[in-house]
């Protein structure tokens, strides 16, 4: 069938109704998802269309969300939980990785826990310090559940729909920025992507940019500015923290024998710590220079637009990484 | 509701004996080294986890935090399989991989034991919404310590229950201690039970504040519990607060210097076990000291076997180690 281009928030409506009509046993749960349509109007219908079982609004609790959505998930339903931003994850912390992601191992395989958490995340919007957060490396520490970071529309829907239907949680971030931008979408309710693959957005030979959501968009214009000066970087997207698929990474390294990781999350602990100690461990040898990284700066951010961007990822800081290494 | 008859009242006495057995074998083999860890003993309380557990039928659910080896027996969980995974055995009910908090059998609806306090409440009301979803019509038992009415996830996980009109039975056995710390010196509700007050509506709608029982008294947990569960079947949750006592320490190693030996004592004369054992004498002629003692021979010895069992049991693997993280 004919692709189209439809936006981010699109993709993710459409993956949602889609699973839901396709299961009964797929409900949402959340903060504003029924009555008011979705903080980011990604369920407005779904009240209608699916009904107030299907569509749940909640209380203002997360932590009772996720726990709550463990419980569901462990007895035979799909719930789809939606913490409204990944700020107020941090409240639902001990649910995640304390139920979320242990009830299968500590009970030895006797449960199964098939549920989605869906939030959003990223700076940007001057919001300040308790509501711009990018923290989801934290949230990829933990094994027992994987963590989706879609940075396109294509992406969005092809791995939403692959959360829905798998049988393991998965905490899915989507990024707030991005709603509005559009892609290409298999118009088929089997478009399904597979889980933890990261995808090559862009070829070449001089440098790899590992990056994903934000810092994926920013990699590909800044790319774009290198072609000019010769240098043909290759963009790597992550699309999962985890399952992280670090084959795909070595194997552009080993071509390019340069990286710069790029994130929208703080500088200490994070993707681009990891990505670079797997470099060096498997790929030694192929190492031209040391791997950079660009991420956030390592302060809470502030309400004033000008001094935020200052704090975040930009084209011009990529460019300027990637000029270190090549 | 029928009055329970008199095998079923030998069938508690003969589950409370159980687990009074099972915990004091549990307790030599943790200081003989076989059991690490964290351990819980429910010694004291046996009356309100045997009363409420039988309170509900076979489709029912119970869940509870890591105080858990009395739920796990009364509901039925394989004693030798129990007695594995103390001693984190491969035939253990979480295959060793759990311990003493985490015991859990699927087939028999008992979710399980947990370990952060009060961490198991939301799932307790999820395993009820997933009842409700699926139309299936039963109720949920979960069990919490005092201490756990003062941690957020009581708050979150009731309040939503009272919401979606959830069968759920919260059950609160009050020993009176949170580790350490006294009720009245961590709630500003001496009476747990009437913090469902905050879950309810003058019309009466919402949460119902149900009893606060005799915890040390069998037939009074079985008979409120009765109550409460087909409260919860028809209406939705209800919150009962069980008095109840915990003889040994918060887990083993307490030095206990936040009550005194009178007090303990005081408790130990008047214990669960040995007042439903006198009850069972004095109103049934057939029942006398040598039936009793039979019973308690033959709990014995099951656990003997359970611990021989336990202890001829191969260690997990490193392929169970690294298994079941995610599903394959
Ligand atoms: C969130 C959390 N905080 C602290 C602890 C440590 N802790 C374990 S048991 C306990 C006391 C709980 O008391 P209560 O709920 O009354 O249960 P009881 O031990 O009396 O059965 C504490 C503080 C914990 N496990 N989880
Ligand atoms: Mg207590």
């Amino acid at each position: 069938m004919a692709d189209r281009p439809i936006t981010y928030r699109e993709a993710l409506s459409s993956a949602l109704r889609e699973e839901m009509r396709r299961d009964e046993r797929v409900f949402i749960m959340g903060e504003e998802v029924g009555v008011w349509g979705g903080t980011y109007a990604v369920t407005r219908g779904f009240l209608e269309e699916f009904g107030a079982k299907r569509v749940r609004d909640t209380p203002i609790s997360e932590m009772a969300i996720v726990g709550a959505a463990v419980g569901a998930a462990m007895y035979g339903v799909r719930p789809i939980a939606e913490l409204m931003t990944i700020n107020f994850a941090f409240v639902a912390m001990d649910a995640i990785v304390n139920s979320m992601a242990k009830v299968r191992y500590m009970f030895n395989g006797q449960y199964t826990v098939p549920m989605v958490i869906r939030t959003t995340t990223g700076g940007g919007k001057q919001l300040g310090a308790t509501h711009s957060h990018a923290p989801e490396p934290i949230f990829a520490h933990f094994p027992g559940y994987y963590v989706a970071v879609p940075g396109t529309a294509y992406d969005a829907k092809g791995m939403l729909k692959a959360s829905i239907r798998d049988d393991n949680p998965v905490m899915f971030v989507e990024h707030s920025t991005m709603l509005q931008r559009r892609s290409e979408v298999p118009d088929d309710e089997d478009f399904v992507l597979p889980i933890g693959k990261g995808d090559i957005k862009r070829e070449g030979s001089d440098v790899t940019i590992v990056t994903y959501q934000k810092g994926l968009e920013y990699s590909l214009i800044a790319a774009d500015e290198l072609a000019k000066d010769g240098i043909e970087a290759e963009i790597v997207d992550l699309r999962w923290l985890r399952p992280l698929d670090i084959d795909i990474v070595i194997e552009s390294f080993k071509k390019t024998n340069r990286c710069v990781v790029v994130e929208e999350s703080l500088p200490m602990y994070n993707v681009g710590a990891e990505i670079a100690a797997q470099i060096q461990l498997h790929a030694f040898d192929y190492m031209d220079a040391p791997v950079q990284r660009v991420a956030a700066m390592d302060i809470p951010l502030p309400y004033a637009g000008k001094i935020e961007a200052m704090a975040l990822p930009s084209p011009e800081k990529i460019i300027a990484a990637v000029k270190e290494v090549v | 509701m029928a009055k329970p008859n008199k095998d079923t009242l030998l069938d508690w006495y003969r589950q409370m004996v159980l687990i009074r057995r099972f915990e004091e074998r549990c307790a030599e083999l943790y200081q003989q080294g076989y059991i690490g860890g964290f351990l819980h003993l429910y010694i004291g309380q046996e009356a309100t986890g045997v009363g409420a557990v039988n309170a509900l039928r076979k489709e029912d659910h119970v869940i509870t935090a890591y105080r858990d080896h009395g739920i796990a027996l009364a509901r039925g969980l394989d004693v030798n399989a129990v007695m594995a995974e103390m001693l984190g055995k491969r035939t253990g009910t979480s295959g060793g991989k759990g311990g003493s908090m985490h015991l859990a059998d699927r087939d028999l609806h008992m979710w399980g034991g947990y370990g952060i306090v009060g961490g198991h409440l939301p799932l307790a009301a999820g395993i009820a919404l997933a009842a409700q979803y699926q139309e299936k019509d039963e109720v949920v038992l979960a069990l919490m310590g005092d201490g756990s009415t003062n941690i957020g996830y009581f708050h979150e996980a009731l309040n939503l229950s009272a919401v979606w009109k959830l069968p759920v039975v919260w059950l609160i056995e009050n020993n009176q201690y949170g580790m350490g710390t006294a009720v009245e010196r961590a709630s500003g509700a001496k009476e747990l039970n009437r913090r469902a007050m905050a879950y309810s509506s003058e019309d009466g709608s919402g949460m119902k504040q149900g009893p606060r029982i005799d915890g040390m008294d069998v037939i009074a947990v079985h008979e409120a519990l009765s109550e409460a569960v087909e409260y919860a079947r028809s209406n939705g949750p209800i919150l009962v607060e069980s008095l109840t006592y915990r003889l040994e320490g918060h887990s083993m190693g307490d030095p206990q210097r936040y009550r005194t030996k009178e007090e303990v004592e005081g408790f130990q004369a008047s214990g669960p076990i040995g007042r439903f054992r006198e009850y069972l004498l004095e109103n049934y002629k057939s029942v006398d000291d040598a039936a009793l003692d039979r019973i308690d021979a033959a709990v014995l010895e099951q656990v003997n076997e359970a611990v021989a069992f336990a202890q001829a049991s191969d260690d997990p693997t490193f392929e169970d180690l690294i298994s079941h993280v995610y599903v394959d």
